[in-house]
């Protein structure tokens, strides 16, 4: 913190279209793989809620486990995505 | 309930606020730029800034309302949880670079980059300001709630202090000082909130039989003002009565009266298992024009805590209501698109160097926030179970829980929740002087400003919207603040989002589409919640049935709206060469 005196914005970062179209495009097909899970989570409690009471393992229903899988694998993929993702030639850390 | 005011809760939550402004003092030195004040200088860590994200995003809804929407409904209240980490997948893996990239001090910036249009200054900044207010009301509500037991003071007394303090941190040093609040807030919390979890699951389930413990209670408050309580007036001293704390089990498996320590699937597996006693609150008045308020007991199956469809807003979604299905799915929706259109967590991507810091630091603080939602559930079934709640006010949960541990941790957490609260309201404060200086004065009307002059504008600017959440605080005591935060992110998601997305991904997009779609989102979601059912119910004491719209969440109408806004303005207004 002792070095947290900043007056003046950074210098504008180094662009890489080609980077910077592979990060937006790998993000995009890791969000449409968490949608989907989103998506079948809510249209799962909406239309068929009976479901959500199946006890899936451990004595713990459908509800919970999906509720702590959607939590868990965003933060799987959240990861993923900053491991694969590629940065531009000389634009530093 | 009354509330006992604790001497180690004082000395602990006066700590808390002497080392959080001594920070700001420290820090206001360094930040008399714009540059400085406005975004820290671009330079924060990114690590700092992912927990401060954290800090910032866990606001008191997460903290004190899902865990209390959970130790009263059961389910329904993670479904919140589930939603607001969601919404943190549209901020990674869509918003956040561009965003850095495009922008320097608020989220209009983005919007405009390639426009340097005063429309887009203008409506962008006063669609940050219309989420910021929303936001800003539950915060200050639960403020106001946490200073009750704390210091025994009344709910305004609690506004008043949370406005001033965040005042002083915020007019001190702007981001700079907001930005290291929410570090510590952030870290405070997640760390608190894991060793509470662990108590709860070491002190596992047990079940009450004592006829006290089901026992219905009431409250009533005369037509000449008088509360009582079971028939006596309200007090702790002989001839009168107070609401007893609730919330216990009343069967566990296999007939066992306790189950001692339990690892953390066996307590989910067991609370399953088990039965019990969650409480309903009914109000009426009676013909001699009292109000009686009745918590009764219902004991139910912990199946049917741990689905959705027991809060009121969720009970007909085990039926065939088309209605209630669909309010779930705006709901849900405006939690997925609403994170990454809030004004106040947008700002933060300017606070590092560059979009690979904002792509790390959103990990880092969707792996805080993850873990803290994933904490919720056991906190709030903690609540449930651990016969410490008030039936009056379930905000309340997550601090009375601690304090059925003893007073340290009371005092710890409380302190906690305070510094939650003082952490997003600077942040929105931030965020609205932002808006009002940098979009509004120097964007729109293009005021020549010195560099000094925007700080000193932007500390009077935090100065009066502190003064308005203040008053907004003190005007909504009695609304859940988690219920009043899925508002913000409705307006959020359907002003912001599409325009965000669209000038992103869509190259056909013009600034009067722009324009057009945040105007339009804004409008209409807010014109829908105000139509609303919930709002006819809980603001203006009607029946909900008057209400002219279907259904009360309007993402699921106003946030397709605003995209075809967008579309249709854009197409209709696209420059002549191109067409």
């Amino acid at each position: 913190m002792a070095s947290f005196d900043h007056s003046h914005l950074p210098p504008p970062e180094v662009r890489d279209p080609a980077v910077e179209r592979y990060n937006a495009r790998l993000g995009l097909v890791l969000f449409a793989v968490y949608l989907a899970a989103y998506g079948g989570y809510v249209f799962i409690n909406a239309f068929r809620p009976s479901l959500m009471d199946q006890v899936v393992f451990s004595g713990i229903n459908l509800a919970v486990a999906s509720g702590l899988g959607l939590i868990v694998g965003a933060v799987v993929l959240a990861v993923v995505y900053a491991r694969l993702c590629r940065r531009p030639k000389g634009g530093g850390a | 309930m009354i509330y006992e005011p604790s001497s180690t809760a004082v000395v602990v939550f006066s700590l808390f606020v002497v080392v959080t402004l001594g920070l700001s003092f420290y820090l206001g030195r360094r930040a008399r730029t714009a540059a400085g004040y406005y975004a820290a200088g671009g330079s924060v860590p990114w690590f700092v800034n992912g927990i401060a994200f954290a800090g910032d995003y866990l606001s008191a809804a997460s903290f004190l309302g899902i865990c209390g929407m959970i130790a009263f409904f059961g389910y329904d209240g993670f479904l919140y949880s589930i939603g607001y980490l969601a919404g943190w997948v549209v901020a990674l893996f869509v918003i956040a670079e561009p965003l850095k990239r495009l922008g320097r001090y608020t989220f209009a910036d983005a919007l405009d980059n390639q426009f340097r249009s005063r429309a887009i200054k203008l409506v962008a900044a006063v669609s940050t300001l219309a989420v910021s207010v929303f936001y800003l009301i539950p915060q200050m509500v639960g403020a106001g709630v946490l200073i009750k037991p704390l210091l025994g003071l009344p709910h305004w007394a609690g506004v008043i202090t949370v406005g001033a303090v965040v005042i002083l941190i915020v007019a001190t040093a702007g981001m700079a000082s907001t930005t290291y609040v929410q570090f510590l807030k952030g870290s405070l919390l997640v760390l608190f909130s894991a060793g509470l979890t662990v108590l709860i699951l070491f002190r596992g389930l047990k079940v009450d039989p004592s006829p006290e413990a089901s026992a219905q209670q009431t409250v009533t408050v005369t037509a000449d003002g008088k509360t009582l309580v079971n028939g006596k007036p309200q007090g702790r001293g002989p001839g009168e009565a107070d609401l007893r704390p609730v919330g216990h089990v009343s069967k566990l498996p296999g007939g066992a009266s306790e189950t001692g320590p339990l690892g953390p699937i066996e307590f989910l597996s067991t609370v399953r298992d088990s039965e019990i006693v969650l409480w309903r609150e009914k109000t009426v008045i009676d013909d001699a024009g009292n109000k009686v308020t009745t918590y009764s007991p219902k004991p139910t199956s912990g199946s049917d805590v741990l689905r959705p469809g027991n809060h009121p807003m969720f009970a007909d979604l085990q039926k065939e209501s088309l209605p209630a299905k669909l309010n779930f799915i705006s709901l849900m929706l405006a939690l997925f698109c609403g994170t990454a259109s809030l004004p106040h967590i947008l700002i933060r991507y300017y606070t590092v160097k560059d979009s690979a810091a904002a792509r790390k630091s959103t990990v880092i603080g969707i792996a805080a926030i993850g873990c803290f939602y994933i904490l919720t559930l056991y906190m709030g079934l903690g609540a449930m179970t651990g016969g410490s709640m008030d039936p009056s006010n379930n905000n309340m949960a997550a601090p009375l829980l601690a304090r059925s541990f003893g007073d340290l941790p009371f005092a710890i957490i409380s302190a906690v929740a305070f510094t939650t609260i003082l952490g997003t309201v600077s942040g929105l404060i931030v965020a609205a002087s932002g808006a009002v200086v940098h979009d509004v004065l120097t964007g729109c009307f293009k005021l020549d400003v010195t560099d000094t002059g925007k700080v000193r504008i932007g500390r009077l600017a935090a100065v009066g919207v502190g003064l308005v959440a203040i008053i907004l605080g003190i005007m909504f005591e009695r609304m859940n603040v988690n219920y009043l935060v899925g508002w913000a992110f409705s307006v959020a998601a359907s002003a912001n989002l599409p325009a965000l997305v669209m000038l992103l991904f869509w190259k056909r997009t013009t600034k009067q589409g722009i324009v057009a779609s945040v105007f339009a989102g804004m409008v209409s979601s807010l014109t829908w919640i105000l139509l609303s059912g919930d709002t006819f119910k809980n603001v203006y004491g009607l029946s909900a049935e008057q209400s002219p719209v279907p259904f009360s969440q309007p993402g699921l109408v106003t946030i397709p709206l605003s995209f075809a806004v967008l579309v249709v303005v854009s197409l209709l207004t696209r420059p002549k060469a191109a067409s």
